[in-house]
């Protein structure tokens, strides 16, 4: 991935004096300019490899010192908390790209996030079921048919919510490709369903924003129903418990999935920074800036920001797969409304529309937030009244959330151009998070039509 | 000269408004017209009519050889089709580099996935070079658009519009806040992109339409009040009395 092994054939000769007398006229003004080389994608991004040195270190450390596979400084408990924050990364780097590059601002992706942890959940659900079933039907004299397995399995499952036949959303629970299949297809198939809706009819700004809220909200009030083939408002448990490695300790498991999240976090980095990257991400940030400029540069919008929805809604998904088995359980409370709120304050006070950014977000905010809830935070004495941390957390974060609104709208990540001295050109407009995202309605500035 | 877009008896009414009353314009190819008349004439709304972004109440729009309806296609179809449009205020991609702006417009396939996976297979930086020296940005190619002066964020837009290879280029107020050298410059520009396409260029200083040497269209009311050369529509009285008297 060197930049000089990519040249650009049509770029002209590298050193413009040297090639005899049949160069077109462009070439004869190379020395103009810029250099015409082509450069690679990395070469072009140099983020991303600082940040998969970042990731690199922070796993090879943590590594180090867990219990499975170093000196056991971190608790098991611990390892999981940085794989689940791993997790959150991910999908506030999908985030990033429909909020920060494409000016979608969605405040659903957490329902994406979460039925990809209910599809994996089915499985783990079934499997580890099944295995206590045969257990107990082992010493039987007459072996047990099919029906009866299943039937079993389906007492066991659902005699929480008072039913016992397995609902036909479990057909593939038995098979883990197939489950695999539905972490992608499912999300993936909403998204795109809903997408199409949507952004057909030109549904953009706030509108969405609230159009989103309601599809995660409807989504967590079915799957709180008992009759939804979920379980309820039990949810799916017992999830920290893979099939197959019954005998494995929880310390191995935490490691694996950590080192499972961190890979899921570095390979979907680079692939959404190569999809936000060159001529593609030009149109995406075009379309946040001034949607119908595009449209009329004959760009179908309404495709572009279909195919970005679905895709960030595909990582997420995959996100939330890696994250409930290290969480160990899934609820439709999980999938509530506010959830997808923390998603965009974490991009926010990150940065949007940088991918470093959003990871930063989210592991910053969400570590700080387990800390404050957790108990870790010292309560402050005021003598007339004791500011109790799991009560004043939330208060703290919406106060910190309006401060960077207001104050710092490039977020944490602004702070790296600081260091790089890269001044960036001020922007006419900021798309807050208050007006989905900014773009001036084409035609607005000129003559009213009279 | 072929006729390229037929305007047939189009109206469009906001709210009781009849911004266009029974207009019908007819567009040859190549062809260079200028299209002069007060404010609220319709001049912008007719672009918005033939750009998709408005639908008439009533008439025909007739695009082409074959006479494809325009009405029934968006936006984005109809810039693909070949029409390019230029805004009065310039509307460049501030955040992005000139750069990044023409390659944006350049005549490619225009699908996501063409687009994604269209990386560095084309001929893009030469074509992206003859149109910087063709605007006078070749050495802003790098910039990001919003640090541009204004009259070079109109020539980035007409360069955009030029990258796209447009058979039809609707070009709003070009002069507008230029200093007399730039609009020189435009002039040419355009003249010379009216060699081989049609041009329409709506503009209210009528030293630049002058300049143009053209014929003109003059609009009041949402309909056509005169059409001729420049010299023939100013002796016109019902001009005088409605654009040029006041």
């Amino acid at each position: 991935m060197t930049s000089s092994t990519d040249t650009a054939p049509s770029s002209g000769p590298k050193y413009p004096g040297g090639s005899g007398g049949q160069r077109p006229p462009a070439v004869r003004r190379a020395p103009r300019g810029e250099p015409l080389r082509r450069r690679s994608f990395v070469a072009r991004n140099p983020s991303i490899l600082w940040f998969l040195l970042a990731l690199s270190l922070f796993t090879l450390g943590v590594t180090v010192l867990a219990e499975a596979t170093g000196t056991g400084l971190l608790s098991t408990s611990f390892i999981k908390t940085l794989g689940k924050t791993l997790c959150l990364c991910l999908v506030a780097v999908a985030m990033d790209v429909v909020w920060g590059y494409c000016g979608i601002l969605s405040l659903g992706h957490m329902a994406f996030f979460g039925l990809g942890g209910y599809a994996i959940g089915q499985w783990l659900m079934y499997a580890r079921t099944e295995q206590i079933v045969m257990g107990n039907l082992d010493g039987q004299p007459i072996p047990a048919t099919p029906q009866e397995i299943s039937d079993a399995i389906g007492t066991q499952i659902f005699g929480v919510v008072g039913a016992s036949e397995l609902p036909a959303i479990w057909a593939f629970a038995h098979s883990l490709p197939l489950q695999l299949a539905m972490v992608v297809l499912v999300p993936g198939l909403l998204a795109l369903i809903f997408g199409w809706l949507a952004f057909r009819s030109r549904v953009t700004g706030v509108y969405l924003s609230i159009l989103t809220q309601a599809m995660t909200l409807a989504l967590s009030l079915y799957l709180f129903q008992n009759d939804s083939g979920l379980r309820g408002n039990n949810g799916l448990s017992g999830l920290q418990n893979i099939p197959g490695y019954e005998n494995t300790p929880q310390a191995t498991l935490s490691i694996s999935f950590f080192w499972a999240s961190a890979a899921a976090l570095a390979i979907g980095y680079v692939a959404l920074a190569w999809a936000v990257s060159g001529k593609m991400g030009s149109v995406i940030r075009g379309i946040r800036d001034n949607e119908a400029r595009v449209r009329f540069l004959g760009y179908h919008v309404e495709s572009y920001k279909l195919f970005v929805f679905t895709l960030s809604a595909i990582v997420a998904a995959i996100a939330g797969a890696l994250y409930y088995p290290q969480a160990g359980i899934i609820n439709p409370a999980e999938i509530a409304p506010i959830a997808s709120i923390y998603l965009a304050v974490w991009v926010a006070i990150g940065g949007r529309g940088r991918l470093y950014g959003a990871v930063i977000g989210a592991a910053f905010v969400s570590l700080l937030s387990s800390w404050f809830t957790g108990g870790g935070a010292p309560d402050i004495e005021l003598g007339f009244y004791t500011v109790q941390w799991t009560d004043w957390w939330l208060v703290l974060l919406g106060l910190s959330f309006v401060a960077v609104t207001l104050f710092a709208p490039k977020g944490i990540g602004g702070l790296f151009d600081l260091i790089n001295h890269r001044v960036m050109p001020d922007r006419e407009g900021d798309y807050g998070p208050d007006t989905g995202s900014w773009r001036t309605e084409e035609g607005t500035e000129e003559e009213p039509p009279r | 000269m072929s006729t390229l877009l037929e305007v047939s008896g189009v109206s469009v009414t906001f709210d009781g408004f009849r911004a266009i009353n029974n207009l019908s314009i007819q567009i040859g190819e190549p062809e260079l017209r200028a299209v002069i008349g007060p404010n609220g004439a319709g001049k912008t709304t007719f672009m918005d009519i033939v750009t998709g972004k408005t639908r008439p109440d009533q008439g025909r729009v007739l695009w082409g050889e074959k006479s494809v309806s325009l009405l029934r296609m968006s936006e984005s179809e109809i810039a693909r089709a070949g029409i390019g449009r230029k805004f009065q205020k310039p509307t460049v991609f501030e955040a992005q580099t000139v750069r990044e702006n023409l390659a944006m417009a350049l005549k490619n396939p225009r699908g996501p996935f063409d687009v994604l996976f269209s990386r560095g297979l084309d001929d893009a930086d030469s074509r992206i070079h003859g149109l910087a020296d063709e605007i006078g940005l070749r050495d802003h190619l790098s910039r990001p658009a919003g640090e541009l002066s204004h009259g070079q964020k109109q020539w980035l837009e007409i360069g955009m519009l030029l990258a796209q290879d447009p058979r039809l280029l609707l070009v709003d107020e070009p002069a507008a806040g230029m200093t007399p050298t730039e609009r020189q410059h435009t002039t040419d520009l355009l003249k010379r992109a009216a060699e081989t396409r049609a041009v329409v260029v709506v503009e209210h200083d009528m030293e630049f339409v002058r300049r143009l040497n053209c014929k003109v269209t003059v609009l009041h009311e949402g309909s056509v009040l005169a059409e001729g050369s420049l010299d023939h529509v100013t002796g016109d009285q019902r001009v005088i009395d409605v654009y040029l008297g006041r």
